[in-house]
């Protein structure tokens, strides 16, 4: 079979990161080719130079297609030679029919007036395509994650797609929806549509991918081709998580003393999707001087736990037992959860952890405003004798505590959310993502302020995407996925191999 | 230590300064530059001390609600009702006090009472339902029109009993002996003097001028950044002799209004609480990023919930204000006032989508707004260009912040 895609030597770099190095990739006519990784790997960015959305020009290496050379300048332009992306968010309009989706910016018209009882009758076909038995006027808002995942599928189709690219299809469907799915990308093959396929479950790439390319730090670590002989999750696994510590990470004396944090059955559905279960069964505890760690992927409901736990923040129908310092706790509310002895340092800084058009000071002393105020009447000097302090402490770059927060860089940003919470004097910190999007020297510092934390006697619960953080800095791991954690491990049994088969094999 | 810093900008120069602060000092040049072109234009007529006191008089509701309207409008949301609960209250004072001999102290607490449920009644369906504010409070604003034109079956009802018009119209009665009044009098040409207000007026002063060489003070102590000091000098000292000149051009009329001292403290309480309290700070931080303040332990709603009830109180209060002014409550009363109170806000530099403002800020934006109408109609300019004018003053300044800020980067 000959190649329909070469993609040769592609390196984009984005300011200070090389997200892709050199990749090479190969995919042949009418395979389905799959694609693995970490997150943040660079499957997904690998895509975007391959649609378009980073423009030829913007990155290095060629596209040969179809056995050209391919410049595609935009979306539309990789769209117009049968290359369709469908990405894990939805990009459908929720409250208009399945058929003016499917024809969305395509539209069966003539001089601007569309000709309906065409485009009933060509959506029609598509949905019986893709197998979906719905009315072409029914709403997309009414129909589940994997009935809109289909008309997704048939909007791709309507289009003449050559090669399809699919964003972790799965991850949000049922174990019946998912199966569907992968039978209809089977069929899909027959017919000559050539795919590729984003996934973190490897049964299923497994089991409908004729090749496997590992992505691993921006490098195409090695293709497998299920034809010559059969793949194994293993060696999957193997290749995505590789061998090198790419970090360091300051040392720490480890030593857990008096249990701080007890959860027991934490049960919390979705707000929205009522008969969704998001977190299952949760149990897990933190001590004094203990760093906690929650792997998992995206999606595996590590966020949610956190903020069900704090205050419930996220979700509804919410039960389980809290025990703080031995003793029941109620966390109903944010403000009960802080006074209990909770702080969470949110992974979405900027648009839950701080106010960005106040200063420095202000956002520091937000959640205590009462250790700067007397009967109410706040204490302007105080406040900002005490931001001086943290500035100091966590060394957050800037001229004065009066400046803007807006004007800050990531790290600096992270260590004013860190003074914030630290201001409120928690007894457990949990840190959901604390150096995302940060660099490698504010990196360094976080850490190190979280063993200042743990030596100070403080429970911290660390959630991490990146396996090697949490294999570096915590004395105990939960491994969290859809919702339920299905495993622990301790500092001197985890390892990234352990983690990973853990996730996948469930 | 942090004091080691310099003081460092006085160095970098008055422009760049200046143009960093451009929307504080912008209202106040807008201010300065409106009063003395009409005084001008209206060959002097526009600060006789009868006019000043009309001034005062004529925005004093205005005035009484840009303070609720504000703290409405840093938390997030809008209130376009009260101008219809400022006449619905209005008339229920005049149907209570005048068809019905309520004694009006009674039925002066009730009508605020009443400010405030009509506040919760809002209030409650945007904080605790995220119904937005613009919607419900349209659907207020229809409700109370609505119920005063039916309170008061279409007629105007008055006039108030003499003590109830004090109110707006009364003033406060020297308590100085006379004589000091009359042996001032010739020194400044005058025929008679109040001693009271021109005391006040100096008082006032010397208090702003206090407390901004103490604020200057601190900052310094924490090495902030300094606004220059001829700059501060020269703000300091327009400020303090503009208010000992309008006081002493009151004092040669009939003194201070009864509503001067009410805006004032009003003014002095509202700007306390929402810059120096807990509950204040709390305000901004609800509308800088929701989200992170209910994750800061903020009780949002509840908040919310509370700047509805004090805009209904408030609203209140100007309508008793209203009435008492024009000794009758009609129908048509504050019919539209609402774009008044909201635009004083925006002049003042308050940011549509919350956390930014300051209760300085709205009151000099309804005076700005005030002054223009008082000047205008006295150079006898027709209310199609009145209309007009306002209309492009509001989108200029809101021009301006958005300028500025793109500018600040």
């Amino acid at each position: 079979m000959t190649a329909l895609l070469e993609m040769r030597a592609i390196t984009k770099t984005f300011p200070g990161v090389k997200a892709l190095d050199g990749v090479n990739l190969t995919v042949r006519k009418g395979e389905i080719h799959a694609l693995v990784g970490e997150n943040g790997a660079g499957k997904s960015t690998l895509m975007k130079v391959l649609s378009g959305v980073y423009p030829a020009g913007s990155y290095d290496g060629e596209i040969h297609y179809d056995g050209a050379l391919a410049e595609f300048r935009d979306i539309a332009d990789s769209e117009k030679r049968g290359i369709i992306i469908i990405h894990q968010e939805l990009a459908l309009v929720p409250l208009l029919s399945i058929a003016e989706n499917l024809f969305l910016g395509n539209e069966c018209a003539q001089n601007g007036v569309i000709h309906w009882p065409e485009t009933f009758r060509k959506t029609e076909s598509l949905l019986r395509k893709v197998g979906l038995r719905e009315a072409p006027t029914t709403l997309v808002d009414k129909l589940g994650v994997g009935k809109q995942q289909l008309v997704e599928i048939a909007k791709a189709l309507s289009k003449e797609v050559r090669l399809l690219i699919l964003d972790e299809p799965t991850a949000a469907l049922s174990e019946s929806d998912s199966q569907a799915l992968l039978d209809l990308l089977l069929e899909l093959k027959d017919q000559g549509v050539t795919s590729i396929i984003i996934s973190h479950k490897l049964n299923e790439v497994r089991r409908v991918a004729d090749t496997v390319t590992v992505i691993r730090d921006g490098t195409a670590v090695s293709t497998m081709d299920a034809r010559s002989q059969p793949i194994t999750e293993d060696a999957i696994v193997r290749d995505m998580v590789g061998r090198d510590m790419a970090h360091r990470y300051p040392e720490r004396t480890r030593r857990a003393g008096e249990m701080l944090l007890e959860v027991e059955d934490w049960n919390v559905w979705h707000p929205e999707h009522v008969d969704r279960q998001v977190i299952r069964s949760a149990r897990f505890n933190v001590r004094a001087g203990e760093v906690v760690g929650i792997a998992g992927l995206m999606g595996s409901g590590r966020t949610e736990l956190a903020m069900s736990l704090f205050g419930q923040s996220y979700g509804k129908n919410i039960s389980g037992r809290v025990r703080i310092n031995g003793k029941e706790a109620d966390v109903s509310r944010v403000d009960r959860a802080i006074d209990a002895g909770l702080a969470y340092v949110t992974e979405d800084r900027k648009s839950l952890g701080l106010i960005l058009e106040e200063p420095i000071r202000r956002n520091i002393t937000l959640a205590n405003l009462e250790g700067v105020s007397a009967g109410g009447v706040l204490n302007e000097n105080e406040e900002t004798e005490v931001s001086e302090r943290y500035r100091r402490a966590m060394n957050i770059r800037t001229p004065s505590v009066f400046q803007k927060v807006m004007n800050l860089s990531g790290g600096n940003q992270q260590k004013v959310v860190l003074s914030k919470w630290l201001f409120a004097e928690p007894d457990i910190l949990i840190l959901d993502e604390p150096t995302r999007g940060i660099d490698v020297g504010a990196k360094f510092e976080i850490y190190g302020i979280i063993n200042d934390l743990s030596a100070q006697g403080k429970g911290v619960l660390m959630i991490s995407s990146e396996m090697p953080e949490l294999l570096g800095m915590c004395d105990r791991i939960y491994v969290m996925n859809e919702g339920a954690l299905v495993g622990e491990l301790t500092a001197e049994d985890a390892s990234q191999e352990r983690i990973m088969s853990l996730i996948v094999t469930e | 230590m942090a004091i080691a810093e310099p003081t460092g900008t006085e160095t970098k120069g008055v422009g760049e300064y200046l143009l960093a602060h451009m929307r504080e000092y912008g209202l106040l040049f807008a201010l300065i530059a409106i009063m003395v072109f009409f005084q001008i234009v209206t060959g002097g007529t526009l600060l006789r001390p009868v006019n000043i006191t009309n001034l005062l008089l004529q925005n004093s509701y205005i005035i009484i609600m840009a303070l609720g309207m504000l703290i409405v409008i840093v938390s997030g949301n809008i209130d376009l009702s009260v101008g219809s609960v400022m006449g619905f209250v209005g008339a229920l004072a005049a149907v209570m006090i005048v068809e019905m001999d309520v004694p009006y102290l009674i039925a002066i607490v009730i009508c605020l009472v009443m400010g405030g449920v009509i506040g919760a009644a809002q209030g409650y369906w945007v904080a605790y339902w995220k119904i937005p504010s613009f919607i419900v409070t349209l659907a207020g604003m229809l409700v109370f029109r609505g119920l005063s034109l039916w309170l008061l079956e279409g007629q105007s009802v008055g006039p108030f009993p003499r003590e109830f018009q004090t109110i707006a119209n009364g003033f406060v009665p020297d308590i100085f002996p006379a004589s000091i009044g009359q042996a001032l009098a010739p020194v400044f040409d005058a025929r008679q003097v109040n001693v009271l207000a021109l005391g006040t007026g100096i008082v006032a002063a010397a208090a702003v001028i206090w407390s901004g060489m103490r604020k200057r003070a601190r900052n310094r102590a924490y090495g902030i950044v300094d606004e220059p000091r001829g700059f501060f000098i020269a703000r300091n000292a327009i400020i303090g002799a503009a208010l000992i000149f309008i006081m002493f051009k009151l004092s040669t009329f009939r003194g201070m209004p009864n509503v001067l001292i009410t805006m004032g403290v009003l003014t002095i309480i509202y700007a306390f609480l929402t810059e120096r309290t807990v509950l204040g700070r709390r305000i901004y931080a609800l509308g800088g990023n929701q989200k992170a303040a209910k994750l800061s332990g903020i009780k949002t709603e509840r908040l919310t919930f509370l700047a509805f009830v004090n805009m209904g109180i408030l609203a209140a209060a100007a309508g008793l204000v209203f009435a008492a002014r024009l000794n009758t409550a009609t129908p048509k009363a504050g019919f539209a006032l609402e774009l008044d109170v909201i635009a004083a806000v925006f002049i003042g530099g308050a940011s549509m989508s919350g956390g930014v403002g300051k209760i300085v800020g709205a009151v000099v934006g309804a005076f700005l707004m005030g002054l223009l109408n008082n000047g205008m109609s006295i150079m006898g300019i027709g209310i199609d260009y009145q209309q007009m004018i306002k209309g492009l003053v509001l989108l200029a300044a809101v021009i301006f912040d958005v300028y500025n800020k793109s500018k600040q980067g």
